[in-house]
């Protein structure tokens, strides 16, 4: 495989519209080199799965600040896996109690980012998921 | 002390009106170790310059506050934003904050509700109840407010786009207690221009939300006198990322935006500015945040005058409530939060507030539990009453340092102002997307400046520790979702839907045309049309506004 | 679904993720490209419109491009997007942010978006949007619409890629729009002031009239926020597509635009060549001599047999034939359409 650009969408999925982190971490991707896709906030779990399949991204990456990460994080992966791209790696950071991280990784959120993580980690990490995800193809 | 005229005039004319009409709370006032505590302490020369550009408080250009007495005569309204789950739960919350001493009542609502969505509607999934409490209907808002009597407290109510339904609401209710909608009083913040801007609960488009708002001015001069129609809002600006010069100039410029859409829909500018009220994030650098909020006083007053053509004194006012910054909470050591909205309340406090809201320790981590909140209110009290710091109206004042950064601020906000001006104005400046790449910018260089290790966050880039014990969080509850749905179910099987019908056609008709669209909202309000009804038909007819691309 | 059959057959099936796919790997340049390509040598991909949608940044093209997927889906019609961003010259990184303004289509499968970096490449596209938007017609988009990225003067290569190519200006970006009459307002079907609920909308379109009837082109005033006049551009386009079609218009400007294109491709592909020959013989001290002798070293020609410099400089890139008379067939005059 050629060296390219990795592809990565950054979604906000549920009601809150604090995007200064989606916007922060998508900006930092860019200057890392990737290709970044940003949905703008307020999209619900089947509009990011459907756009992270049209747009052949290697990883989505999802913010939420409204706590509803329990519900609408395990709701993009299914969302995901319907669309035809459950085998796209997720990502998310936000506002996100530490007790809650195992059972989003259980629902198969890879990575969970919580406020206060350096941005070189999340672009270390988000580089090894988009890397081991164009390993596939 | 060399007098000057001004000031002969302040006292006999400002300052005894005031005194007459509501003495300071104490005969006098003194240090902690009994030495006497000025009132208003004043340079030895006063002149001209000084009269004009700093003057006396309670006086043009009030530099130096709204009141000539402030805190001697009156504390600020501690008001502590609360409201989660079900009404039920939040009318509990409030009753305890009452209990606890707080002066004033602000909602917080869930973000359907913020964006006019019932609660049983698909997007509202995993959100129903989470950052405050759900509304569906006036029946929700009547157990909200249950054994609160509505002429005795003042309410905050943090809701923009479909702002218009919930005072409809709340008024609503004030009838169903007997009390008369000229005797409520409260906020509500109906700022749709920092929606767009930063904060993204919006729903329609620019214009027909502007004619939302100014139908809520004009139907609240005749009908709601004391209740404050707008609650021009800096804090989300800033919380966004801006700097505090941008924080100002983006708040004035809504403003002026506000006042000028008013005057064009045929208001008085003396009718309705008097009840404008602002909203700034009180930050970390204290001494920049007291300037900041001088100078947005300053600046208000002489644009009300120069450019409003404002007469009353009270159009000239910027009167604010201040929240403590919600982006300088860390995740990590959260006790440190608590001496961060100390030193941000102190701010709050010398730069003039009418009220306070203080972040609880926790809310980088959740929404906050009962203990922390208490102790966040706790922090506004000690400064009430410890620290001293209102003894003396103003007292950094002259501060060579605090005085030249207030006029720093000024001079750059009014730059950054005329900027938007000539892009024809903050609704083409938002549309144009420049706002919104200004505070990008200015969030960007902040973030990276920590991820450099260029500016020093205690706890997270320098002084880490190793954390064992996970703070306990708050959770609300997860069945409010279903719980919500089934009221609806049942309130839309006992309600009169032929009526409920006949209201909401009402409301499109009036929509199309120019009537004023309170009275239609109050009649579908007060027939249990639902919240998610009543934005529907609005939606229909004005459309909705999509998100800005970020660049 | 890897192999190209597999990705072929999943196109064919109108299926996202191959669509998706087919795009990556082309634009990637990997080797299953060749036979995907092949693929769309097809009458799906003959038959569907290709329009463009240029303009300075900021005038709407994604805005309008959203009412337009709106008001061909009422149609019935499936419809493919690509839109172009530009990557970043420090990190090769891009923001893609066209799409935020067509999400309302987010989840109807005869949507199909791609946001793509121009990785570049400075013509206002990507090198593999002409490739993209075939493989959007043959996965049953018609029409198929291409953003290019925000563009000045020079940057016209939508208008050789697509059908029809729609300019979209808007009040307040006036130096812009001065720079583009030299332009793209000359190479451009339709002209479109977007913004027209704008105070200063008035104004351009007083600008534009006498530049439209000049030149015998469509003007349509719209207000892509609210959605007027976007069905006049729609119709303005589908008139001017099937005039196109009939007079042999665009046939004609298909073959000129794929031996454009081609010329492209044949000049990316001696590049590496023409540097070897360069740097072997070393640059000279006129590089233009050291080119011709290169040149012809390596095409083993005299180089005498080669055009002279003069003759090789300074061409008109593209020269458009005007199409006034399918443009009055369809209109009747070159009206200006008001929101
Ligand atoms: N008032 C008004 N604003 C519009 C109209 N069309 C687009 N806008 C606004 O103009 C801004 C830019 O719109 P886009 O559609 O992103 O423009 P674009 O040409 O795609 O921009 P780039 O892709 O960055 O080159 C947005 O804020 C739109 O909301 C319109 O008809 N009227
Ligand atoms: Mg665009």
């Amino acid at each position: 495989m050629t060296t390219r650009p990795f592809r990565v969408l950054i979604g906000k999925p549920g009601l809150d519209g604090h995007d200064r982190g989606a916007k922060f971490v998508s900006r930092a991707l860019r200057d890392a080199g990737f290709e970044v896709v940003y949905t703008g906030i307020r999209r619900t779990p089947e509009e990011i799965a459907a756009a992270a399949v049209q747009e052949d991204v290697d990883a989505v990456g999802l913010s939420l600040l409204s706590g509803a990460h329990n519900e609408l994080f395990p709701a993009v992966i299914a969302a995901l896996e319907k669309a035809g791209g459950g085998d796209i790696p997720v990502f998310g950071g936000g506002v996100i109690p530490a007790e809650d991280i195992p059972g989003l990784k259980r629902a198969g959120i890879r990575s969970v980012f919580t406020p206060g993580t350096p941005v070189k980690d999340i672009i270390a990490s988000v580089t090894a998921l988009c890397q081991a995800q164009a390993a596939k193809v | 002390m060399a007098t000057h005229p001004a000031l002969q005039d302040w006292q006999d004319k400002v300052l005894k009106k005031m005194l007459d009409k509501a003495p300071e709370m104490r005969p006098e006032f003194t240090t902690l170790s009994g030495l006497p505590a000025e009132r208003v302490a004043l340079p030895t020369v006063i002149d001209d310059a000084y009269v004009a550009k700093v003057g006396f408080p309670g006086q043009y250009p009030y530099t130096r506050g709204v009141q000539p007495t402030m805190y001697r005569g009156r504390l600020w309204t501690m008001r502590q934003y609360a409201g989660f789950s079900t009404a039920e739960e939040s009318n509990k919350r409030y009753r305890y904050l009452l209990d606890q001493g707080t002066t004033g009542l602000s909602v917080a609502f869930d973000l359907p509700t913020q964006i006019g969505y019932d609660s049983d509607d698909a997007i509202a999934r995993g959100e129903v109840g989470k950052v405050g409490v759900a509304i569906d209907s006036l029946a929700d808002m009547e157990v909200l407010f249950n054994n609160i009597p509505l002429d005795k407290v003042s309410t905050s109510m943090t809701i923009n786009a479909p702002a218009a339904v919930l005072l409809a609401m709340y008024v609503a209710v004030g009838e169903k207690q007997g009390v008369p909608s000229q005797k409520l009083e409260g906020t509500i913040q109906n700022d749709i221009l920092k929606e767009y801007i930063a904060r993204g609960t919006y729903i329609f488009p620019p214009r027909p939300s502007m004619r939302l708002i100014t139908d809520i001015f004009a139907w609240c001069s005749q009908n709601t006198p004391s209740f404050n129609t707008i609650s021009i809002s800096g804090y989300h600006i800033r919380e966004a990322g801006s700097t505090a010069v941008q924080e100002v100039a983006f708040t004035l410029a809504d403003a002026c935006a506000y006042v000028d859409a008013a005057i064009a829909a045929g208001l008085d500018v003396d009718v309705f500015a008097p009840r404008l009220a602002f909203f700034f994030n009180g930050s970390s650098d204290l001494l920049e945040e007291v300037a900041k909020f001088r100078a947005a006083r300053r600046m208000w007053a002489k644009i009300m005058k120069e450019r409003f053509k404002a007469k009353k004194p009270q159009s000239q006012m910027l009167r604010f409530h201040t929240q403590t910054a919600g982006y300088t909470l860390t995740a990590q050591q959260i006790d440190n939060n608590i001496v961060r909205v100390a030193m941000q309340s102190l701010a709050a406090v010398l730069g003039g507030t009418q009220s306070l809201h203080t972040n609880s320790k926790d809310e980088a981590l959740a929404l906050p539990t009962e203990d922390s909140v208490r102790t966040a209110l706790r922090t506004q009290q000690i400064i009430a009453y410890e620290s001293g710091i209102i003894n003396s109206v103003d007292p950094l004042a002259g501060s060579y340092y605090v005085e030249g950064l207030t006029d720093t601020i000024e001079r750059e906000a009014l730059a950054l102002m005329s900027r938007i001006d000539e892009l024809g104005g903050v609704i083409p400046a938002i549309e144009a997307g420049f706002i919104q790449r200004q505070i990008e910018d200015a969030a960007y260089t902040y973030q990276s400046a920590i991820e450099t290790n260029d500016r020093i966050i205690v706890g997270v880039n320098k002084f880490q520790a190793k954390e064992s014990i996970t703070p306990p969080v708050f959770r609300v509850d997860a069945s409010v979702g279903a719980n919500q749905a089934a009221k609806l179910k049942s309130l839309r099987e006992k309600r009169d839907n032929v009526k409920v019908d006949a209201a909401l056609a009402a409301l499109a008709t009036a929509a199309k045309g120019t009537a004023n669209l309170m009275p239609p909202i109050l009649d579908a309000v007060r027939l249990y049309a639902t919240l998610g009804e009543i934005c529907n038909v609005l939606r229909k007819e004005f459309g909705t506004y999509s998100d800005l691309k970020s660049r | 679904m890897r192999t190209p059959a597999d990705i072929i057959a999943g196109i064919l099936a109108r299926n996202p993720r191959a669509v998706g796919r087919a795009i990556s790997l082309v634009e990637n340049g990997d080797p299953r490209a060749g036979e995907i390509l092949a693929a769309l040598e097809d009458s799906r991909v003959a038959a569907a419109t290709i329009l463009g949608i240029t303009g300075p940044g900021g005038a709407g093209k994604s805005t309008l491009t959203g009412q337009l997927i709106g008001h061909y889906r009422a149609l019935g019609r499936r419809i493919g997007v690509v839109a172009v961003d530009p990557s970043s010259p420090i990190s090769g990184g891009a923001l893609l942010g066209d799409r935020v303004r067509m999400m309302a289509h987010a989840t109807d499968e005869n949507v199909v978006v791609r946001s793509m970096a121009t990785r570049g490449r400075i013509g206002g596209l990507c090198a593999a949007a002409g490739a993209a938007v075939r493989i959007m017609a043959l996965a049953g988009c018609d029409p198929v619409i291409i953003e290019t990225v925000g563009v000045g003067q020079a940057e016209i290569d939508v208008v050789r890629l697509a059908d029809l190519t729609a300019l979209v200006m808007a009040p307040g970006l006036g130096d812009d729009i001065q720079a583009m009459k030299a332009g793209l307002v000359e190479l451009a079907d339709i002209l479109v002031v977007n913004k027209g609920d704008h105070p200063a909308a008035e104004a351009l379109m007083l600008e534009m009239t006498p530049v439209a009837r000049e030149r015998g082109r469509a003007l349509v005033r719209t207000v892509a926020t609210e959605g007027k006049g976007i069905a006049e551009l729609a119709d303005t386009a589908t008139a001017l597509a099937a005039a196109q079609r009939a007079s042999g218009e665009q046939a004609r400007r298909r073959q000129r635009n794929r031996e454009a294109e081609a010329v492209d491709w044949a000049v990316e592909l001696l590049r590496p060549a023409i540097r070897a020959a360069i740097h072997s013989a070393g640059p000279g001290c006129d590089p233009r001599a050291t080119a011709r002798a290169a040149l012809a070293d390596l095409l083993g020609r005299p180089s005498e047999s080669l055009p002279t410099l003069s003759e090789a400089a300074f061409k008109p890139i593209i020269p458009i034939s005007p199409i006034v008379e399918s443009v009055e067939a369809a209109h009747g005059c070159c009206s200006a359409t008001h929101a």
